[in-house]
């Protein structure tokens, strides 16, 4: 039985780490505070000199877990075995706000490192009392305050152990040299997988709370249809299911798990007639008609209008991103359980304290007495369907005042989770007689970020009559639709939409994907059309050391020789399959990683039919806590993204998402995961940036730039399925 | 109720089974606390509830717990724990061959029972025997070098 309360893991072990779970007793149950400028707050040291870190990030399968304690190790010189983490329960970590954006380490982790700095100088203050020494005599290696000339030292434990240090986070505490590093920038193991190999580890999905109910939720045959009648009586033949209806909200419980699905699908109920969707056939149609809510200029260099009006050489294009699903492995789930105007919420939600406002917000419920915990879950790469389905947990154990676990379907998460949404580019540039870019313009529309006091609306508030479904919101989706090259007139504006067709939220990497996509094709268009070789063309308008490297690493990756693309047709012609590399580079968010990207794909000629047969990447995150973990999201970044760009479009009629299951929205699988070679360049003096997130936005562009190199047909709108890569090459012969 | 006895990682072990029809990833979810085995589909699409009956991988999504009475069922849990893992398992812990880890139960079944009728495969074969078994984070490359080290250590 899993009442887990205020879990934690512990490291241990000697040859590596190995994790144990165990329930926490004493003085380290929790924090003495929850405000976030307290060290208190992250920090505890028990009395064996131990310590525990209360994270409001949490580990979504990237290693933070190891990450964390990794810095704090550091900071504090203490071996990581020794240190504990707390993740994501609102009762024992303070808010660090949602683990999103790249932001665990980034932010959360930064955080962090300043609170162990703190501590480290508050212990050294104690301990220079403690044996009457100047504290600048003094150091700490191994848990312990030492004289650096030597000499019996005092450990943490019996300075602080079991106490507080009631200091506020110090940002003036210089944290430790990079160059003296033992701990952070090693490879550390993740402490998690050994039971997550073995079986037991506890998901979300695996927790079970006495007397908790099994529930499935029924969906609505169209979008917005309202429930008419419900027929109880059809599930009367299954054991203890029950319907629990609140206004157009439909849900079954029952106390076995397969009878709750029995009676979801037995379940009879009658639903108005609505057919409000324009249908995904026309989707950019339909993107490019919708009203503009807000216009933002992004970047605006020169003047680039009075270069357009000058005329001369103009090209121009259009690139489309098409609607995509998390399509997370495991389908959402939660536990909930609420009574007496409160209660405790297990969910695998990346932002648990946000969610607990908007829980107990759209219940009515005391926030104060809502507890939200954090428990793994399956990958979620951004807001897939876990706030929904919290939600869904929380609002039917209201409803029945008992622990309540629904569990989403394939079709509810591949249906029903937000979207990444829809991004339509329309792009110009002016050309003079040398072939240079005079002008750049960026015109992006995507849908506005104009989210509801609760977030993106969730679908049971919605139908519940809670809130209206007007709200909205998927993230910095503007970001790189600018191009990172010295041109001299640049213009990029951004056409925030009032609507978009289906619920958005954040997607991974949310919008820099197709942005990235957008521009770096159109780059490549440009070198094309100036028979320039696509990677001088970008290494020549480039100043920033840290871009030129990562270019030219890629470069020397491929063991690149210069030529203009596309690959000569004497080379191709006639051939039945076309070979092709491609190459893009990316600032993310134009502030944060340098990333560049080659590939080499192979295009079927008769099936259309595109395989990336080798990838290359040179990524610069700055400072790497643990490089092991670095390279496990720039490989995932990369194959995911390949998915999308290949596969991977939400396809959707009059009433709702038909692409809901994995031969109607498929991934990429085994035969089709090309090579990675992949350089991580350690700049440890740099700020440590977020490697979640932005080996994912060349993807798209470099797999666009070979499928032109190999075949001389540009594809300008994802996925590259085998109909479109036909059509676009019988009309580039 | 019917009972039904199963031999489960070496045990039998008998449930009343309400419908008759119930699958046996929930028989040993719900009934058996065995959380190895994921729910990722129901559909047979993805591979996350594989289990091992009598030497082949099988997807318990599909398989009905009535239909492998008297047949031996082995689960992740069954394979090995985190003291004395697998040998598929020590090579997936070496070569950190997951992110979130809700797919490798899949790829750790799938695998063992490959190396069970081919200790020696190939890369390729390595991937066609995983191709339908599906991995959102983009764990693949560690795990074909999971399986090919477990193979190597075999
Ligand atoms: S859950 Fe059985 S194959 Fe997907
Ligand atoms: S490791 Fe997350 S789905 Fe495979």
């Amino acid at each position: 039985m899993n009442t887990i309360i205020g879990r934690r893991a512990f490291l241990q072990g000697t040859a590596g780490l190995v994790v144990t779970f165990t329930i926490p007793c004493g003085a380290q149950a929790s924090p003495a505070t929850l405000d976030p400028e307290k060290v208190d707050a992250y920090l505890a040291i028990a009395p064996d000199g131990s310590a525990t870190v209360y994270a409001g990030k949490v580990d979504l399968g990237t290693g933070a877990r190891v990450a964390i304690p990794q810095i704090v190790a550091e900071e504090l010189g203490m071996r990581p075995e020794r240190i504990a983490l707390v993740e994501g329960d609102t009762a024992l970590t303070p808010n660090q706000g949602g683990t999103g954006g790249s932001t665990g380490i980034m932010v959360g982790g930064m955080q962090i490192r300043q609170a162990a700095a703190t501590a480290r100088q508050g212990l050294i203050t104690l301990a220079a009392a403690r044996l009457n020494q100047p504290a600048e005599t003094l150091d700490t290696a191994d848990g312990a305050v030492v004289p650096r000339a030597g000499g019996p030292g005092v450990g943490f434990g019996a300075l602080v152990g079991g106490g507080r240090f009631d200091l506020a986070v110090d940002k003036n505490v210089k944290p430790k040299n990079p160059d003296n590093y033992k701990v952070v920038g090693k490879s550390l193991p993740r402490p998690d997988l050994p039971a997550k190999l073995t079986g037991r580890h506890d998901y979300v999905q695996d927790i079970r709370v006495d007397g908790m109910l099994h529930a499935r939720v029924i969906r609505a045959p169209a979008i917005g249809a309202s429930l008419r009648s419900v027929d109880a009586a059809s599930i009367a033949h299954i054991p203890g299911a029950q319907v629990v209806r609140v206004k157009d909200f439909l849900a079954v419980v029952a106390p076995r798990e397969w009878d709750a699905v029995r009676a979801m699908r037995a379940l009879r109920a009658s639903w108005s007639e609505t057919a409000g969707l324009s249908g995904s056939q026309t989707l950019f149609d339909t993107v490019r008609n919708t009203p503009v809510a807000r216009s933002e200029t992004l970047r605006n260099i020169g003047d680039a209008a009075s270069v357009f009006a000058q005329g001369g050489r103009v090209m121009t294009a259009s690139y489309r991103w098409p609607i995509q699903s998390h399509a997370s492995m495991g389908p959402s789930c939660a536990v909930a359980d609420i009574r007496a105007g409160g209660g405790t919420v297990w969910t695998a939600a990346q932002g648990t304290h946000r969610l607990r406002q908007v829980i107990s917000q759209l219940l009515g419920l005391d926030a104060a007495k809502l507890r939200l915990i954090y428990q793994d879950g399956s990958g979620s790469y951004g807001g897939n369907g876990n706030d929904d389905v919290a939600f869904e947990a929380a609002l039917i154990s209201r409803e029945l005042s008992r622990p309540v676990r629904v569990q989403w379907m394939r079709e509810d998460d591949l249906g029903w989770d937000p979207k990444g949404p829809p991004q339509l580019l329309d792009l110009r540039a002016a050309l003079n007689a040398a072939g240079d870019v005079m002008a750049w313009e960026t015109v992006a529309m995507v849908p506005q970020n104009n989210p509801a006091p609760t977030g993106t609306p969730l679908i049971a508030a919605v139908a519940a009559g809670l809130v209206d479904g007007s709200g909205m919101s998927s993230g910095q989706t503007a970001a790189n639709s600018d191009p990172p090259y010295l041109f001299a007139n640049v213009r990029a504006d951004i056409k925030w939409l009032a609507a978009t067709p289906l619920r958005p939220s954040a997607l991974r990497a949310p919008g820099k994907i197709g942005n990235v996509f957008a521009v770096e094709c159109f780059v490549d268009e440009i070198a094309a059309a100036t028979q320039a070789d696509p990677l001088q063309f970008r290494l020549s308008r480039l100043k920033d050391p840290r871009a030129i490297e990562v270019l030219t690493r890629v470069g020397q990756m491929m063991a690149w020789k210069p030529r203009t693309t596309p690959r000569p047709v004497s080379d191709w012609r006639g051939g039945a399959v076309l070979r092709g590399r491609g190459i893009s580079y990316m600032r993310y968010k134009q502030n944060e990683n340098y990333v560049a990207m080659g590939m080499e794909v192979e295009v079927e000629r008769s099936s259309g039919k595109v395989r990336v047969t080798r990838v290359f990447c040179a990524h610069d995150c700055g400072q790497m806590i643990n490089p092991d973990n670095v390279r496990a999201q720039v490989e995932g970044s990369i194959i995911q993204t390949i998915s999308r760009t290949l596969l991977e479009e939400v396809k959707f009629d009059a009433s709702r998402v038909t692409t809901t299951d994995w031969s109607s929205y498929p991934i990429l699988a085994f035969p089709d995961v090309p090579k990675l070679e992949i350089a991580l360049i350690d700049r440890p003096h740099e700020r440590a940036l977020g490697a979640g997130e932005a080996a994912t936005a060349p993807v798209a562009a470099a797999l666009g730039n070979a499928v032109f190199d190999a075949t001389g047909a540009r594809l300008r709108e994802a996925p590259f399925t085998p109909a479109r890569v036909k059509a676009a090459l019988a009309a580039s012969v | 109720m019917t009972a039904l006895t199963l031999r489960v990682n070496g045990r039998d072990r008998t449930v009343d089974l309400g419908d008759p029809d119930t699958p046996l990833l929930y028989v040993l979810r719900d009934d058996f606390a065995l959380h190895g085995p994921k729910f990722g589909c129901g559909l047979g699409q993805c591979g996350s509830c594989a289990v091992i009956v009598d030497g082949q991988a099988v997807r318990s999504c599909m398989t009905k717990a009535a239909s492998v009475a008297g047949k031996t069922i082995v689960t992740l849990e069954g394979l090995g724990s985190p003291d004395k893992p697998s040998k598929v398992q020590a090579a997936f812990i070496a070569e950190a061959a997951a992110q979130c880890g809700y797919c490798t139960n899949g790829m750790i079944m799938t695998a063992t029972a490959l190396l069970g009728r081919n200790p020696r495969p190939s890369e390729a074969e390595v991937r066609t025997a995983l191709a339908s078994n599906l991995c959102r984070c983009g764990s693949h490359v560690r795990v074909v070098a999971a399986v090919l080290r477990a193979a190597k250590e075999g």
